[in-house]
């Protein structure tokens, strides 16, 4: 090995360990955007080594140059220009879109390396043909399944399960077949045998994600998330880079990481999930007797005089809170009360949001201190010292059911908001969360439904209080 | 299996612990930025699409390289900026209390 690549080889070990020492900087918001900028200066490193690389090997053409850069400038506009204009509620779209595109270049550098040794005919050695396959069928599902996944998150797609009879017969087959190519290419490289894997895999990504259910959205963000990595690393695997097997394996550890958690604050398994089909239900639901009764309605200037004169205010906000674009409705309602000298804190359930961590970015954005978002596990104990919780927007997530066995929701890990001293429930109806069962915390004595839409009832609650207090 | 393949081999399984290990810490509040670097640093596909262009030698090996850098350099670029631009919201006090006197 010359000294030159040996340079490039350790340019690509120190970009790599730019990406390491950039996440871990992301382990306390403090110092996360060092961290970001660590990374971005491994990845400058990397592309600007392999630039060096490919000017010193002079085997490029002209036109090569052109697509390149072409391709580059294209690209790198189009991320450019969604990341500066992506609605803060719009991340998980965004953030799969990137993972299609990801998933989708892993793929194509795959195909490209297989053709090109295919072309010269001395043909592919066994464990490149493995690799590549790899590297061509997890990119490919994942650029299929994400693009599914954003079209449903930005409402494109119907967010709701979409099965047909017979679906699982259509998977089964198209993993046979994709096998039966695969087996078939280890002995014999062939392009048309690629081609069919290719297909076979785009068409399982779409089928994979169609049935999935809109509440099921982070863990299969996550999954395909871990997906584009390992998709990566595969690439890495076949053109023998170290950086993107380095990566590729980061990024794999950070979506399985994902995964397992939004699978366990959702109580399902992540076998569960993949062989049983994601968000298909089970709603089965046991219905409460007495359910929508003795339950108590309040108005803005009852609430407003409990929050006014609390010590203690725990907000609990969900899915329905973003949906209603009411976080700076209720950023403002927090920096009234806390003017007032109540201890204003938020209470984040891990799957509350589109993807993991997803409230915590839209409270963010609304100007919330990030000490006042607490994790689940940090916020529980404090309810029972609390004066009011006040859930906005979130159901499930706050139904004591989920404590005894036989509901829908059994064993899933709820906020205790019912260990508060009061609470204050703001919601438009009496629907059903997506576990499709009635919230026993409403039936509660302790609790006052404030039915209301969440930026109309949170404006409200503002004014309230602010005419309660002069 | 070849040495090679094999170096390979270790390389992604102590990756991936490493990742396993550094990755845990990370608080949930910062899980969406932390999905959205991920992403930008499985981006890292670019010097892969970049090296296609040197191989390419007919008009369907261009135009996998056209797009394969296109796609890269989207999930690169993009990745980074919105990483930044979330990062960047979070606070340890609102906006107004930072560029004045300590609160």
């Amino acid at each position: 090995m010359s000294a030159f690549h040996t340079i490039i080889d350790l340019v690509y070990v120190a970009a790599a360990s730019c990406f390491i020492l950039g996440l871990h900087l992301m382990n306390n918001p403090a110092t996360a955007r060092r961290g970001n900028q660590v990374s971005t200066a491994g990845m400058v490193a990397a592309v600007a080594a392999t630039l060096a690389l490919i000017v010193h090997s002079g085997a490029i053409s002209v036109t090569g140059w052109i697509v390149m850069a072409a391709g580059a400038l294209v690209g790198g506009s189009a991320g450019l220009y969604s990341a500066r204009t992506v609605q803060m509620t719009a991340m998980p779209q965004l953030v799969s879109v990137f993972n299609a595109v990801g998933g989708g270049a892993a793929a194509l550098v795959g195909i490209h390396d297989y053709m090109t040794l295919a072309d010269a005919g001395r043909g592919v050695p066994g464990s490149i043909t493995v690799t590549t396959l790899l590297d061509v069928i997890i990119g490919a599902v994942t650029f299929s399944g994400s693009i599914i996944a954003a079209g449903k998150l930005q409402g494109l797609i119907t967010s709701a399960p979409v099965t047909f009879p017979g679906a699982r017969v259509v998977n089964l087959m198209l993993a046979a077949i994709a096998l039966g190519a695969c087996g078939y290419l280890i002995t014999t490289p062939s392009l048309p045998g690629l081609a069919i894997v290719l297909v076979a895999a785009l068409a399982f990504g779409i089928s994979m994600v169609m049935p999935i259910g809109g509440a099921d959205m982070p863990v299969v963000i996550s999954l395909l998330n871990a997906f584009t990595g390992t998709a990566v690393a595969m690439a890495g695997f076949v053109i023998g880079n170290w950086a993107l097997i380095i990566a590729g394996a980061l990024v794999g550890a950070s979506g399985g990481i994902l995964t397992k958690l939004m699978a366990d604050a959702m109580n399902r398994s992540i076998g569960n999930i993949i062989v049983g089909g994601f968000g298909t239900g089970d709603s089965a639901a046991a219905v409460l007797p007495g359910a929508g009764a003795g339950v108590r309605a309040i108005e803005a200037d009852d609430a407003a005089i409990q929050l006014a004169y609390a010590s203690k205010v725990i907000i609990v906000p969900g899915y329905g809170l973003a949906a209603a674009q009411a976080q700076h409705a209720v950023a403002e309602l927090a920096d009234l009360l806390e003017s007032r000298g109540v201890e204003v804190s938020y209470a984040i359930h891990p799957v509350a949001g589109r993807m993991p961590g997803h409230m915590n970015v839209l409270l963010a954005e609304a100007n919330v201190p990030y000490p006042q978002l607490k994790e689940m596990d940090e916020i529980n104990p404090e309810f029972s010292r609390t004066d009011v919780a006040l859930v906005i927007g979130a159901n499930d997530v706050t139904n004591p059911a989920a404590r005894r066995p036989g509901t829908a929701i059994s064993g899933m890990p709820i906020l205790d908001v019912d260990q508060a001293k009061s609470i204050i429930v703001i919601k438009r109806s009496m629907g059903h969360g997506y576990a499709g069962i009635d919230n026993e915390l409403y039936a509660n004595p302790k609790t006052s439904m404030y039915f209301a839409d969440a930026k109309k009832g949170l404006a409200g609650l503002t004014s309230a209080v602010k005419t309660l207090v002069g | 299996m070849s040495t090679a393949l094999l170096t390979d081999l270790v390389i992604f399984v102590l990756s991936l612990w490493v990742g396993f290990e550094v990755i845990s810490k990370v608080p949930a509040t910062l899980h969406t930025p932390l999905m959205s670097a991920a992403n930008s640093i499985h981006g890292i596909v670019l010097v892969g699409a970049m090296l296609i262009a040197v191989t390419a030698n007919n008009a369907i090996g261009y135009v996998i390289a056209f797009v394969a850098a296109a796609f890269a350099a989207m999930n690169v670029v993009g990745g980074y900026v919105v990483t930044g631009r979330m990062l960047k919201m979070f606070r340890r006090r609102p906006a107004p209390a930072e560029n004045g006197k300590p609160s």
